[in-house]
């Protein structure tokens, strides 16, 4: 049931998206892959207890190879001539694509984790926003990896179902990990460091083992995130998109898998019909709202839910009908 | 390319100075409530835009009211925000991204209220003239943001050292539930806090727009950014380690982008991130750290 109700929620707006007009699709598109970042960030943050800034590196490099790789070549020696022959001459298709966006994410992750899953707390916090800070100046300026601050258009867009099942592989991937002996003792250290370490757990093997593991899910998410956009820019994975999914995860309740996917739902929800309201929407009436309030509402929204839900819509439960 | 080193130095120092008193901001609420505030780059951006609009005013009263302003809006953080968050016992992380919310949510009102094309500010744009020593251009502003960054410092010290309501806060930062157990007001303390560092990022505006005139909705995040990365690296324990840890990131960031040639002075960020990040995994409780302070988590 905890993990059969997040997966109909992902299916059943993936179902809506498919049934409304094109402009409509996109934001339940958009809606669909903030689920899977927002779950990949929780699969870290959600049971370890320590705040990521960084997360949105991992969801750059995998957006930025499937991206990348299959694109058509010709039109990258226009666009991107300076970029690695490997990249520069690839093209394979969909699946291979995500999955190559899942492994450098796990690489980066782990890579970055090695040194800084020794720090916690606030270090941790601001160690994890310098690679974030160092992952968007590199991908600005170098035209080895990318195209640099342009916009590069005709990455090809995957259907929304599959957008879906890929979601859903984010999502099943979390409840399995959390399920998981490691999911367990990584939680326990949430809960009481001292006693997890005096039961022989290492905090710092754990940390990394999450911390890989959710860089590959944010990977992964990312490769779906280019997929769905058709397009590459490093704008879209920087300090916005960091505020926002983890303003989503600790709307949602930090603490369980179905409150990450929730908030993500919620916020996205909201952040769209808003959207829609400044161009005029019929509810009974025609409200339309003037532009920018979109923005102000939600982070007024984001605020109030924290000040008066500190933790989050689903108070960090799982689903189900029997509160616990 | 010859490098003139002492031009160099003197615009490092200036940036250097500025970003100590950010720094210094962000510590005080720190040092009492144990809460980053994301949220502190919009009230200098509230000062910025003070400025901007008053143009034309008598300068001294344009200065006041952007302080005024400034102060109003970190008290109206507190109250509105951060002081029902805590009552509602939020954790840690909780109060960190409600921070980060207020910061969007101030963005998003200033991009309502001011659009997003930016404002000019000219308050004190004459200290922007120079007069040369050796071949070196030292601008007024310089000296001006030198003179106030240590005259503020100096103020903060003396109050918190010399005075009643100084070893207030003090107790409250080292210790917040006993110092409420021996009869510390804590909310008066806090309120205090949130004026002090209000004060600061007042003048912070009134410096910082002399530099770089054009006020938009976005400019504070990387202000608190860099300033927030200065005191993790120079400590959180003490205002002094946080005001020398803002002052050495903009110190090194002035310094190398005068320094370094400009195809790759663009990877400049990338050099400082990675500079902090070696700090954190070396000295995780930051390069100022006293030493005989104990290895205790704080955060």
């Amino acid at each position: 049931m905890k993990l059969v109700a997040p997966i109909v929620l992902v299916f059943a707006t993936a179902a809506v998206a498919s049934g409304v007009s094109s402009a409509h699709r996109l934001e339940f598109e958009t809606a669909l892959i903030m689920v899977a970042v927002v779950v990949a960030l929780y699969v870290f943050v959600g049971n370890s207890g320590v705040i990521s800034f960084g997360h949105m590196s991992f969801v750059a490099v995998g957006a930025y190879l499937a991206g990348l790789v299959t694109l058509d070549p010709e039109t990258k020696g226009f666009t991107t001539p300076g970029l690695f022959q490997v990249l520069k001459h690839a093209q394979i298709g969909l699946v291979p694509s995500l999955a190559l966006a899942a492994a450098i994410g796990a690489v980066y992750a782990l890579v970055v984790g090695l040194p800084l899953m020794r720090l916690s707390g606030l270090p941790a916090g601001i160690a994890t926003l310098a690679v974030l800070g160092i992952t968007y100046n590199v991908l600005s300026y170098w035209g080895k990896v990318g195209p640099g601050v342009q916009t590069v258009t005709g990455v090809p867009e995957a259907s929304v179902w599959a957008l879906a099942v890929g979601v859903a592989i984010v999502v099943a991937a979390a409840y399995a990990y959390q399920r998981s002996r490691f999911g367990r003792v990584l939680r326990a250290t949430r809960e009481d460091p001292p006693a997890a370490r005096a039961s022989g757990i290492s905090i710092y093997r754990e940390r990394l083992i999450a911390f890989t593991l959710s860089g590959a899910l944010a990977g992964l998410a990312g490769g779906l995130y280019v997929h769905m956009l058709g397009l590459l820019q490093p704008d879209l994975f920087y300090l916005d998109l960091t505020l926002v999914t983890l303003a989503m995860l600790v709307v949602g309740g930090v603490g369980s898998l179905w409150g990450a996917v929730i908030g993500a739902l919620a916020i996205s929800a909201l952040n769209s019909f808003l959207g829609d309201a400044e161009n005029t929407v019929d509810v009974g009436f025609h409200l339309t709202l003037p532009n920018g309030t979109r923005l102000v509402t939600v982070g007024a929204v984001m605020a109030l839910v924290l000040i008066l839900r500190p933790s989050g819509l689903t108070g960090g439960r799982e689903f189900g009908w029997r509160r616990s | 390319m010859t490098i003139n080193w002492g031009q160099a130095i003197a615009d490092a120092i200036a940036l250097g100075a500025l970003y100590g008193l950010v720094a210094v901001g962000i510590g005080l609420v720190f040092g009492v409530l144990r809460l980053i505030n994301f949220a502190y780059g919009e009230l200098i951006t509230c000062g910025g835009y003070v400025l901007a609009y008053t143009y034309g005013w008598p300068r001294p009263v344009s200065i006041l009211l952007c302080i005024a302003a400034v102060v109003a809006l970190a008290l109206a953080q507190e109250f509105v925000a951060f002081r029902p968050l805590r009552r509602g016992g939020a954790s840690a992380a909780t109060m960190l991204v409600a921070t980060f919310a207020v910061s969007f949510l101030l963005q998003a009102i200033y991009l309502l209220a001011f659009g997003s094309r930016g404002q000019i500010v000219g308050t004190l744009g004459k200290l922007n003239s120079a007069f040369t020593v050796d071949g070196v251009d030292i601008r007024w502003i310089l000296l001006v943001i030198v003179a106030t960054g240590l005259l503020l410092l100096g103020a903060t010290a003396t109050l918190l050292d010399r005075t009643e309501v100084g070893l207030h806060i003090r107790a409250a930062a080292a210790d917040f539930r006993t110092s409420r157990i021996l009869g510390v007001r804590a909310n008066r303390v806090i309120v205090l806090s949130f004026v002090m560092s209000g004060v600061l990022a007042g003048a912070v505006s009134v410096l910082y727009t002399v530099q770089n005139p054009l006020v938009q909705p976005s400019m504070g995040v990387p202000i608190t950014i860099f300033a927030l990365v200065g005191v993790v690296v120079g400590g959180l324990e003490r205002l002094w380690s946080a005001a020398l840890g803002g002052f050495a990131v903009g110190f090194v960031y002035g310094l190398l982008a005068d320094v370094l040639s400009s195809t790759s002075s663009v990877y400049l960020p990338s050099v400082v991130y990675g500079l902090v990040i070696l700090v954190l995994l070396l000295r995780p409780a930051g390069l100022f750290r006293s030493w005989r302070a104990q290895q205790v988590e704080r955060v």
